[in-house]
């Protein structure tokens, strides 16, 4: 059966037509062609869907669209604004976290949200956080420099 | 997913009556657990009762010498809550091992308890902690809560509401994760409660359990060498390809000894 | 070197669409009514087809057409070929039987693929699917090595009734025997080199799509090599002729080696959007993704080293088992054999080596090629073989391989397994992988850790890697059915931006960046103004596609090739304008000059003037300035490194941490370090991944039991250290630049080196060996035993 959900996406309202069983992701991706957030898994432990809901990172193939109905929803697409890149991304750039990007919109959107709980995280607690978010590319090891840059860079 | 009916119900008793009338409803709590297994097309509900608009179901309460949370908390609020985290710290640290940071920002006690998945940290927590499931209808104690495999003593359409942790002597979790899930391939909570030790263990059996013999040898000397020596029955534990009963076994006493350590910091 | 030339650690050009979520992978893409195909998928191992009932999925509103394999041999559907034959020992051929994309009569692994359904919406697909009725006649099945060896085990293959594909063998037998007879020491080890499931975070995506105004079709599809799939599915499966056919494959979420691969979906997709007229798109979820990509590795092998009496390695004799599924994949036969055996030399020089390698079916997916591919097997054994060797007699590790390195003046050696190494100093990375890893301090750390009651230790490997399959016609004579060359256009613009086009393909190695550096440092020119085109056929004059660790020392050197025919070309063109002669003009900083005086003309008003050829030699020159070329390379290439682990083990749960880790890799000439650095780090985490967490099971019955993130561990950010690494440069002798290649390295060293790692801190306990992965509680399990034996022999 088909219904009408509306939430506001990176700052503007949207609505689409969708199924009760329409996953949220599937719902950004499909119906609002907003395909920066990926599906890497079916077991809700990738990380590749990775956005944010009212503020806090969810898996986004793990929720219904219908449960987002009036939410505040954020993806990649609404991290830089007026064209200029959020020093998260930035830092992924400068320190080579990411090699084939598939993971990247999830690392950052899960990135964000630690660093907004956290705002100097120390190595161990990034890569503590990081464990839903899989990356077959990097080691992880210049997501986490990135992580920490990003956060240094968000602070000052 | 198979198709179904979706309600979001405003309160616990239109949610109860949708339950009622509809034979093949499920409640949806976080749905950490409930939408993969749907997404695998293992569970068939007809209708979907997500409670999250039931605004009584969701918080943290500090009521005397007891700490109460909404069915509905996510595993992050009580991990990140700082009544929590001075009252009865284990507990935080315990929320704070679920899952993943996104697993924890949606998923809630009440969901993890009413599953009863055999490797779930919550029950743990509430049968080491000799905690209160209060339901729409009752309150049930820990120790008669879980029953067996993904079974507990709660009725048909019976809805959690909250949980009542009594704030413990001293309490601690330790929890060796499975390296792919980071579920618990073993888990135990030890505390010293005002009723005495206790030894409650997850992801080892069919449910979680308290591990009698644990108790009675830390009700003598609360020390992780109390347990030197002690070996546990491997008998009826879990077998997967994580880890053999005999391993298993093996572990419970080692986490045991780790969380008396912890708890006696 | 320029600033962003060859040697910069250059930020990556296409890092601005990943981080801004702009990226476009296959699954991002959907064309104009779209059909959904979900493929039905056999639940069992082996059984006997008997019928298909298709109505009641018919009769579902939105569904258009359920195919089987029968739909398939009706319109005269192909198998899905194999790229490598291999011979047995006889020189007779391998088995060879056919590849169905859709299984008309028997399935053969649970996974294989039975029926696609072609529905309006993804979810209606999948709805039906539930209602074909599929009659299956359950048969016996081994999944296992060990089970398709047995005695009387059930058949994958009535033409290979004992499940041997092919018995080969590489090597002098005779030689060898000689030097076993004469050895003062034998030291053998039995290996079981564990099945690995590659999981790319990105699932493999099809999208087919027919345009029956011009009967073409357009194939979308997530693979390292869209060429190759174009002929492979062109002429081999569907019959369309090339220029009927465009492959494109856009940003591609990662591939080690999977994606090589020409998968049944990517024929039936195709297929299919011609039979209904429509595109037709198929997305992997995960689960299928499991039971579907081709598998790695999964090997068991018994091997003795015979040794003189002052450790000389006098000869290696190896006997293995390769597991290649039910189905031979795309390269599946070349991994076990001329990917694995031409390896076993190592970096020593030891005069004698045989290895016999039986390939064999059995109920499982299909085996290929998995980072690495081969070498890492061969790594893995001959390492441990290498360090138990050490211990039992007594010899230094470190000693006992210095003493039998191929030395620094030994190049080209030609080993007794058909390769040359044309050059490396392995005494050189070894010195500077322990100066930084401090391996003189270890003995402290050692002794730190025993009071914290853990146990450490430190184990090291050694890692020859083979890059870029070459020449073409020895690889030809060794049973690779295309060609191994790569093709590269340097498309000048008027206004002097150049477009590169390659035949490799970037899905996740930088080539946009690296490649323009290339052109940067040759030509001068701005680094924003170069941009690197790949992945699609429709524009890329031919390509073999990225795997091997070969985009820059083959597809690079075409480039490099394509870029001196643009130089030749432009320094005639500014003869011209500058009214000298060719000979004396030359390049300098994007300029070119007559030499030794200050007359110049910058590059851009050369490519200028070749497309608005007004003052231009026509009668002697084409106008344009576009140039492309085609490398063969003349030998393999021969990237080698030495790396070092240590390990802290929790004896109480058996848990393994990584400490420290230490690579110290010759790569030959590096273009971009940063983007080197992540390769290793990468490939490291995947060695490591197979040595600590990773392996792949199937029940006795043959299902799958790792089928899930839940079950399959993946290596997570908690897991890792950070890792130390540096290079130790010598140059391939054989091409221009002097590059060998760095993606597969960090997976082929990191395995042995963790393991000898592990087995060096459970020693004194008396263990000598643990398997992969070394779960906890099989180290534990280790532990347990021997204290147990130590008591009964006490």
């Amino acid at each position: 059966m088909s219904i009408t959900v509306s939430f506001t996406l990176n700052g503007e309202p949207v609505s689409a037509e969708v199924d009760n069983h329409t996953l949220l992701v599937e719902m950004i991706r499909d119906q609002l062609g907003r395909t920066g957030t990926h599906i890497g898994c079916d077991t809700s432990q990738c990380g590749a869907c990775v956005i944010h809901v009212d503020g806090r990172s969810v898996k986004s193939c793990t929720m219904l669209a219908v449960q987002a109905e009036g939410a505040d929803v954020g993806t990649i697409e609404g991290v830089a604004l007026n064209g200029k890149l959020h020093p998260m991304q930035e830092a992924f750039r400068e320190y080579h976290g990411l090699q084939c990007g598939f993971c990247t919109p999830g690392m950052i959107m899960s990135a964000l949200d630690l660093v907004q709980q956290n705002p100097d995280p120390s190595e161990q607690e990034i890569r503590q956080w990081l464990v839903g978010n899989l990356c077959r590319c990097t080691g992880y090891q210049n997501i986490v420099r990135a992580v920490r840059a990003g956060a240094q860079a968000m602070r000052s | 997913m198979y198709e179904f009916q979706y309600h979001r119900p405003a309160s616990i008793d239109e949610a109860k009556k949708i339950l009622a009338d509809n034979d093949e409803a499920i409640i949806l709590a976080g749905g950490m657990t409930m939408l993969p297994t749907m997404k695998l097309r293992l569970a068939r509900p007809s209708d979907l009762v997500d409670l999250s608009a039931i605004d009584s179901l969701r918080g943290i309460r500090k009521d005397g010498k007891t700490i109460e949370i909404g069915a509905m908390t996510p595993h992050a609020d009580v991990a990140g809550s700082s009544v929590v985290q001075s009252e009865i710290p284990a507990l935080a640290d315990l929320a704070g091992m679920i899952g993943d940071a996104q697993v924890r920002n949606r998923g809630t006690i009440g969901g993890s308890l009413s599953n009863s998945d055999p490797a779930a940290d919550y029950p743990a927590a509430v049968l080491g902690l000799n905690a209160v499931i209060k339901t729409d209808t009752r309150e049930i104690a820990a120790d008669d809560f879980f029953k067996d495999l993904f079974e507990t003593a709660l009725g048909p359409n019976e809805i959690i509401q909250a949980v009542r942790f009594p704030k413990p002597k001293r309490a601690a979790y330790a929890k060796f994760p499975n390296p792919a899930s980071r579920y618990a391939v073993v888990g135990v909570m030890i505390a010293e409660t005002t009723d005495g030790i206790r030894a409650a263990v997850t992801g080892a059996g069919p449910c979680a359990f308290r591990a009698t013999e644990i108790e009675a040898a830390l009700a003598k000397d609360f020390s992780a060498t109390a347990l030197d020596g002690l070996t546990f029955d491997a008998g009826d534990l879990n077998d997967d390809l994580h880890a053999s009963p005999e391993y298993r076994a093996h572990l419970v006493i080692v986490m045991a000894k780790r969380a008396v350590a912890a708890a006696s910091v | 070197m320029t600033e962003n030339g060859i040697g910069a650690a250059v930020r990556r050009k296409e890092d601005h669409r990943f981080i801004t979520g702009q990226g476009q992978y296959t699954d991002d893409i959907n064309r104009p009514n779209q059909l959904y195909a979900h493929i039905i998928r056999s639940p069992l191992p082996h059984a006997r087809i008997r019928g298909i009932e298709l109505k009641a999925a018919l009769d579902m509103p939105g569904v258009v057409a359920v195919l089987t394999g029968k739909d398939m041999v009706d319109d005269g559907i192909g198998g899905l070929p194999c790229g490598w034959g291999v011979n047995n020992k006889d020189g007779s051929p391998m088995t060879e039987p056919g590849h169905p994309p859709l299984a008309a009569d028997t399935v053969r692994y649970v996974g294989d693929q039975v029926a696609v359904v072609l529905a309006d919406k993804r979810s209606i697909a999948r709805d039906a699917a539930e209602l074909v009725d599929i009659d299956y006649e359950e048969l016996p099945a081994a999944a296992s090595l060990s089970a398709a060896s047995a005695e009387a085990a059930p058949a994958v293959w009535e033409e290979a009734p004992d499940n041997v594909c092919f018995d080969w063998e590489i090597g002098d037998a005779a030689a060898t025997d000689e030097a076993f007879a004469s050895a003062a020491h034998v030291s053998s080890i039995d290996i079981v080199n564990s099945r690995l499931i590659p999981n790319a975070i990105e699932p493999r995506v099809a999208i087919g799509e027919y345009d029956s105004g011009r009967d073409e079709y357009t194939l979308y599809t997530t693979s390292q090599n869209p060429h190759v799939i174009r002929m492979l599915m062109g002429a081999f499966v569907l019959s369309i002729p090339e220029h009927k056919l465009r492959i494109i494959a856009p940003d591609v979420g990662g591939g080690f080696g999977s994606k090589i691969c020409h998968y049944a979906e990517e024929a039936i997709v195709t297929w299919a959007s011609k039979r209904v007229n429509r595109p037709v798109k198929w997305t992997a979820d995960r689960s299928e993704s499991f039971m579907s990509d081709a598998h790695g590795r999964d090997h068991i092998s018994h091997a003795e080293l015979a040794l003189s009496k002052d450790g000389d390695f006098l000869g290696l004799r190896v006997r293995t088992k390769a597991n290649l599924g039910a189905y031979l994949s795309t390269f599946g036969p070349a991994v076990p054999t001329y990917l694995y055996a031409t390896l076993l030399a190592g970096t020593y020089k030891t005069p004698a080596i045989y290895c016999e390698v039986k390939g064999m079916f059995t109920h499982s997916v299909p085996v290929d090629s998995y980072r690495g591919a081969g070498r890492p097997e061969a790594c893995y054994l001959l390492e441990r073989l290498v360090d138990r060797a050490a211990r039992e007699t007594g010899i230094d590790p470190l000693e006992i391989r210095r003493r039998n390195f191929i030395p620094r003046d030994g190049f080209p050696y030609q080993t007794p397994v058909l390769l040359e190494y044309d050059s490396g100093d392995y005494h050189a990375c070894l010195d500077k992988c322990l100066e930084l890893a401090d391996y003189k301090g270890f003995e402290k750390r050692r002794a730190e850790s025993a009071e914290r009651g853990k146990l450490r230790g430190v184990g090291l490997s050694t890692y020859i890697e083979a890059c870029g399959i070459a020449p073409s016609n020895v690889a030809g004579a060794l049973g690779a059915r295309a060609g191994l060359y790569e093709s590269g256009t340097i498309r000048v613009n008027p206004t002097g931006s150049v477009t590169v086009l390659t035949g490799s393909h970037s899905h996740g190695q930088g080539h946009e960046t690296t490649f323009a550096q290339l052109v940067t440092e040759a030509l001068g020119v701005d680094f924003d103004n170069v941009d690197v085109v790949h992945g699609d056929t429709g524009k890329i004059p031919f390509g073999m596609g990225t795997y091997g660790s070969r985009s820059l020392a083959v597809g690079g050197m075409a480039l490099m090739a394509a870029l001196e025919k643009i130089k030749t070309k432009s320094r005639k063109i500014a003869a011209h304008l500058l009214e000298a002669s060719e000979d004396d003009v030359e390049f300098v900083d994007g300029q070119l000059r007559v030499a030794g005086t200050d007359r110049t003309v910058s590059f851009g008003d050369v490519a200028l003037a070749a497309y608005v050829p007004h003052n231009y030699p026509l009668d002697v020159l084409e106008p344009g300035l576009d140039e492309t070329a085609f490398y063969d390379p003349k030998n393999w290439t021969f990237p080698a490194g030495c790396h070092i682990c240590e390990v802290e083990i929790d004896p109480d749960t058996g848990v393994v941490e990584i400490d420290r880790f230490t690579a110290a890799d010759d790569f030959g000439r590096i273009i971009n370090p940063m983007i080197v650095e992540g390769q290793v780090h990468g490939g490291l985490t995947q060695g490591i991944g197979q040595a600590l967490y990773e392996q792949c099971v199937y029940d006795d019955s043959g299902q799958l039991l790792t089928g899930s993130y839940m079950d399959y561990c993946m290596p997570k950010a908690d897991n890792l250290p950070n890792f130390e690494v540096t290079t130790n440069t010598t140059l391939c002798t054989h091409n221009v630049l002097g590059v060998k290649g760095c993606g597969e390295a960090g997976t082929i060293g990191s395995t042995p080196a963790v393991i000898n790692a592990v087995v060096d801190a459970l020693s004194e306990l008396g263990v000598n060996d643990v398997p992969i992965p070394a779960t906890p509680e099989r180290v534990w399990d280790a532990i347990r035993t021997a204290a147990h034996n130590r008591a009964v022999s006490a």
